[in-house]
Formats: structure tokens, sequence, C-alpha cells
């Protein structure tokens, strides 16, 4: 007769262990301190949702919902002055489409290289040369924007009535700033698609472009929208570069070659400004902030939610 | 008798589709070399533009009206002084947060939460955690526009991704040490300090400094705390008003002055070697270590 014991691998060791109560004091305040310093970013997320939440209560103590969303004109400083956010969010859209129309094109058609035809040493060298492209401070992009975009290219290819201050030439240099998101996320998700599904694809006849572009990219494509979904929520929240290029003048147009104002514009303008404490347009930073806050956030959720879904697919 | 070899060309659309297949890989590739044109075309445009002010003057002088006489000490200083107090409130507070994570936690959803809160986090705009510090560290703390408001600011925007790295290291140490170390006797803290971290640090200190070269690039966030001034001393306490040299690029890139534009391209050179020295030594810490 055997005695048949529970076979003894590391992970049984390891879970009785964990369980032998070991009481030594210290061991419990470090526990206390870890857990203190893990409540940290909880404490920041509540202190920002309050602090946005305090003073745009107080904001719409002054200005009516009604003023905020159904008006269109933003003019915080006028004799008369008028909250209508549309003329902001209209600054924002505009920047973020054109700086999509950029960038998802050169962006997809890099990850397609990089994933489908690059071999692997072109891929091991490209890779990280597109991603410095994101540790580029943006301050530095919005100074390409102003004088670079502008001045050296848009004024002297269409002629000096381009505005100093345009939306296009923010959008070029947003273009550049979210390429490499695009294009890094993207190849990540057409990298784990698998094998099989290309060789079936070789099997039926397709060439390597079709292969590329009716297989891969679509098998991707939650993946593929992730990267466009957290590029947007980049090109929403970016300041600097709109700040610098884009102007400040609220506008309520999607014309490239106009001058605008988005939501961080008009945020850093007051910033700048010095408003006081507890009038109006310091209140409304706080309302423009918390519609951006909740923007950006929807944004990055949808993207985790994308993502999260390539990787149960193929992982 | 020898045979000819046969080799098959496709032709009509079959042809047609190969041959587009393979003109779409130089379409692919140009597209990928766009990304990397740009760079070097920033690259060449700044060093023409701003290369010809760089000098030790330029590097050692206070700002002032006039360009020629403009530097960037008084902006050098408030960014070093910003940077090395944002690493010694950051980094113990997202090792310890890494930690509890990854070895502590409770399996449950706290742990959830805290989880999809810190990704969530990492999404939220600089500008939005500018007005976090203008409220809570300049205003309700008393803070004012000083260096401790900014390095409070930029701590906490740092965090996430300091955290999420640390992260990662963590989880890089093999369980076998944690066995070991368990069987052995050690208590759970005395198995994350003496061997989880050692075996982590490396990750650890990579993800700190590309959390640093991110910061050193922030601009919206202390402009709104109040940074965006004019500094002509030294800074020698945590208690004074600041500006770094990102606000200064922002500052003379916003006046119409030809000289003033010179000025900005030749602080981005300066700006950029720190970022991008930044990262060499991130990558070369990495390196060095995964072949250990």
């Amino acid at each position: 007769m055997s005695v048949v014991s529970e076979p003894l691998h590391a992970g049984n060791v390891h879970g009785a262990l964990r369980r032998r109560p070991f009481s030594r004091w210290n061991e419990t305040v470090v526990k206390g301190l870890l857990a203190a310093c893990a409540t940290v970013s909880l404490v920041t997320t509540f202190a920002i949702i309050f602090v946005l939440a305090e003073e745009t209560i107080a904001f719409f103590r002054e200005v009516s919902l009604s003023d905020f969303f159904l008006e269109t004109r933003w003019r915080p400083l006028a004799g008369r002055p008028s909250f209508g956010i549309w003329e902001l969010v209209a600054g924002t859209v505009n920047v973020v489409i054109w700086s999509l129309v950029i960038a998802v094109p050169i962006g997809l058609a890099s990850a397609i290289y990089l994933s489908e035809y690059a071999q692997k040493r072109t891929r091991n060298t490209l890779k990280p040369m597109l991603e410095a492209l994101a540790g580029v401070p943006t301050v530095v992009y919005a100074y390409f924007a102003l004088n670079f975009v502008t001045l050296d290219i848009l004024r002297p290819v269409l002629g000096n009535d381009v505005p100093i201050f345009n939306a296009f030439a923010a959008s070029v240099m947003l273009a550049v700033m979210i390429l490499p998101t695009i294009a890094s996320i993207s190849e990540d998700a057409m990298s784990s698609v698998p094998r099989d599904l290309r060789e079936a694809a070789y099997g039926l006849g397709a060439t390597k472009l079709e292969v590329a572009t009716r297989v891969v990219l679509p098998a991707a494509l939650s993946g593929v929208i992730a990267s466009i979904l957290l590029a947007i929520a980049r090109v929403v929240g970016e300041t600097m570069i709109v700040a610098i290029a884009a102007g400040s003048t609220p506008n309520l147009t999607l014309w490239p070659l106009s001058t605008i104002q988005t939501m961080t514009g008009f945020m850093l303008q007051v910033g700048l400004g010095d408003a006081a404490r507890g009038t109006v347009d310091y209140q409304s930073l706080f309302a423009v902030g918390s519609m951006l806050f909740v923007i950006t956030l929807l944004f990055n959720i949808a993207a985790t939610w994308f993502v999260g879904r390539f990787r149960e697919v193929y992982e | 008798m020898a045979t000819a070899p046969v080799i098959l060309r496709a032709r009509g659309r079959v042809a047609v589709r190969q041959a587009v297949s393979r003109a779409s890989a130089y379409l692919f590739l140009g597209a990928s070399l766009v990304g990397v044109f740009v760079l070097l075309l920033l690259a060449y445009e700044t060093i023409s533009v701003g290369a010809g002010r760089l000098s030790w003057d330029f590097i050692s002088n206070y700002p002032s009206r006039f360009a020629e006489r403009a530097g960037l000490r008084s902006s050098a200083i408030g960014t070093v002084w910003v940077l090395g107090l944002t690493v010694i409130m950051a980094l113990p507070v997202a090792v310890g947060t890494a930690i509890w994570i990854e070895e502590f936690a409770p399996r449950n959803r706290a742990l959830t939460v805290v989880k999809l809160n810190l990704a969530n986090l990492a999404g939220v705009p600089s500008i939005i955690y500018g007005v976090l510090g203008l409220t809570v560290f300049s205003r309700f703390f008393g803070f004012g526009s000083t260096i401790m408001a900014g390095a409070f600011t930029v701590s906490l925007m740092i965090l996430p991704m300091t955290v999420i790295a640390s992260q990662e290291a963590i989880r890089q140490v093999p369980s076998s040490i944690r066995d070991g170390a368990l069987a052995l006797g050690a208590t759970q803290w005395q198995t994350v300090w003496y061997h989880v971290l050692p075996g982590a640090a490396p990750g650890i200190i990579t993800g700190i400094i590309l959390a640093v070269s991110r910061a050193a690039g922030e601009t919206a966030a202390l402009i709104m705390i109040g940074a965006f001034t004019f500094i002509a001393f030294d800074n020698t306490s945590p208690f004074e008003d600041f500006t770094t040299v990102p606000i200064q690029i922002y500052n003379w890139t916003i006046r119409p002055q030809e000289e003033f534009r010179e000025n900005a391209a030749a602080a981005i050179i300066v700006l950029m070697v720190a970022v991008l020295s930044l990262n060499l030594l991130a990558a070369v810490i990495r390196e060095r270590f995964r072949r250990s």
C-alpha cells in the first residue's frame, strides 16, 4: 500500500508559503504603505473629477446649459459674453479630421509594410525610427507647424492669403505626432494575425497585396480601429501645437486654411491670462476642461475595448 | 535529351495583379519612409536655423528682450529642479504601486479598479493635469507658481506610465526566484526587497528615464500653473518661481522677430539632445541587462 500524496511542485509550495502567517509587524506596515501608494492614483482621478466638477457646476450657475450647448458663438471676453461650446468643438474636430486624413493612410501603409513586406532587419531599424517621432516634445512640433509648414511651405505654395495661424499647419504636425501611434499599434495587430490565414489566401492564388489588404487588414481591423481611436484622443488632448499654430480665434468651420481655436487652445489661453478666481471666464476653463476630459476618456475606453477584442481573438 | 527549364509566366489579368502587387511594395516602403524623412528634415531645418546661435553664452545667459543676449540659464536650471524633484516624488510611489499590484494585492475587484484607473489616467491630456495642479497645488496647498507645484503636477502626470513600466519589470522576474526565497523562510517583503526588486531594477530605471524624457518636454501643464514667467536668477530652493526650457521655446516661438526664431531653434537643439540622450541611456541600460 502506498501513500499517495499531492505532487509537490512550485505552485503548491508558493501557495502554502503565502498562507503561512508571518506576523511581523513591519511586514504589515510595509503592506499598508504599498497599498497607500496604490491609492495615490485613485485619489488623483477623484481629484481631477472633483476639481473639474466643482468649478463646472459654478460655471453652469452663471451660464445656462442651453447657452452652452445651443449657442454657437464662443466669446467669453466680449461685452455681452457668449458661451456656445460648438466653435471650440469645431476647432478640435477640424484638426482631428485633417490630421487623420494625413496620418491614417501613411500610418496604415507603414504598418502593412512593416508587418507584411519588410525583412526582419529593415523592420528592426525602421520601427524604432518611427517610434522616435513619439518622443519629440510637442512644443518642438509646434515650432515647426508655425515656422516650417506655414511660412516655408503653405505661404510660398498657396500664396500669402493663407493666415499665419491656420488649422492645416497644426494638423500636419499633429499627423506627424500620431503617426507612430497608428503605425506601431496597427503593426502589432497585423503581426498577430495567424499565419494560416495568409497561407490559405496564397493557396487560393492571392498576390501579396491582396493578402495584405483583403485578409490581414480586415483580420486586424479591431487593432487598427483601436490605434486610430488612441490617435484621436491624443490629438484632442494636444495643446501646444494647436495653441501656437492654429490661432486663438474661435471659428465654426472645418475648412483647414482658417484660423481657429480648439478646446485645449482656449484652456491654455486662460492659463496664460491669469483670470481671477470666481469670474466666469476662470470657470469656463473648467467647463471646457470637463468636456475635454469626457471626450478623451470616451475615446480611450473605446480604444481599450477594441484592443481587448483583437487580443481575445488571436492570442 | 536535356529539356530547357520551363518558366511559367502569368498572362492577362493575373499578370496585372502580380505587377500591381510588386509595385505596392514600393508604395508601402515609401509610406513608411515618410516618418523617417520628416524626422531628418526637421533635424536639418533646426540645425540650419539654430546652430549659429549655439554657444556657451546661449547656455549661460539669462533670458533677455534682446535676442542675441538671451539664453537658457534660468530655464535649464528650472527644468533640472522640476525633473529632479519629480523623480524623487514619483519613483517611490510608482514602484510601491507596482509592487502592491503585482505582489501583494488581493486578486479581487479592488485590483481591477486600480488597474483600469491607471490605464485611463495614462490617457488624460497633460493640460488637464495642469488644471489639477493649478487648483490643488498652486491654489489649495498654496505653492503658487513654484518648482514644488510644478514637480507635484508632473509627478502625477508621469505616475501611470512609470507604474505600468515597473509592473512589467516586476513581472519579468521569474517566479522560481520568489519561490526559492520564500522556501528558505524569507517573508514576502524580504523576498520582494532582496530578490524581486534587484531583478526588476533595470526595467524600472528604464521606465523612469523614459518618463523623465517625456516630462522634460512638457509645456502645457506647467504653463497652466504659471511657469510662463521671466526668471533672471538661479533657483536655489524648490519654493521659488521657475520656468523651463520648453516654455522658453514657446516664448521665443510666439515672437514675430526672426532672431527669436533662431533662439527657439537653438533651444530645440539643446532640448532634443537632452531628450535623445535620456532615451539612449534607457536603451543602453535595457540592452546591458537583457544579456546578463
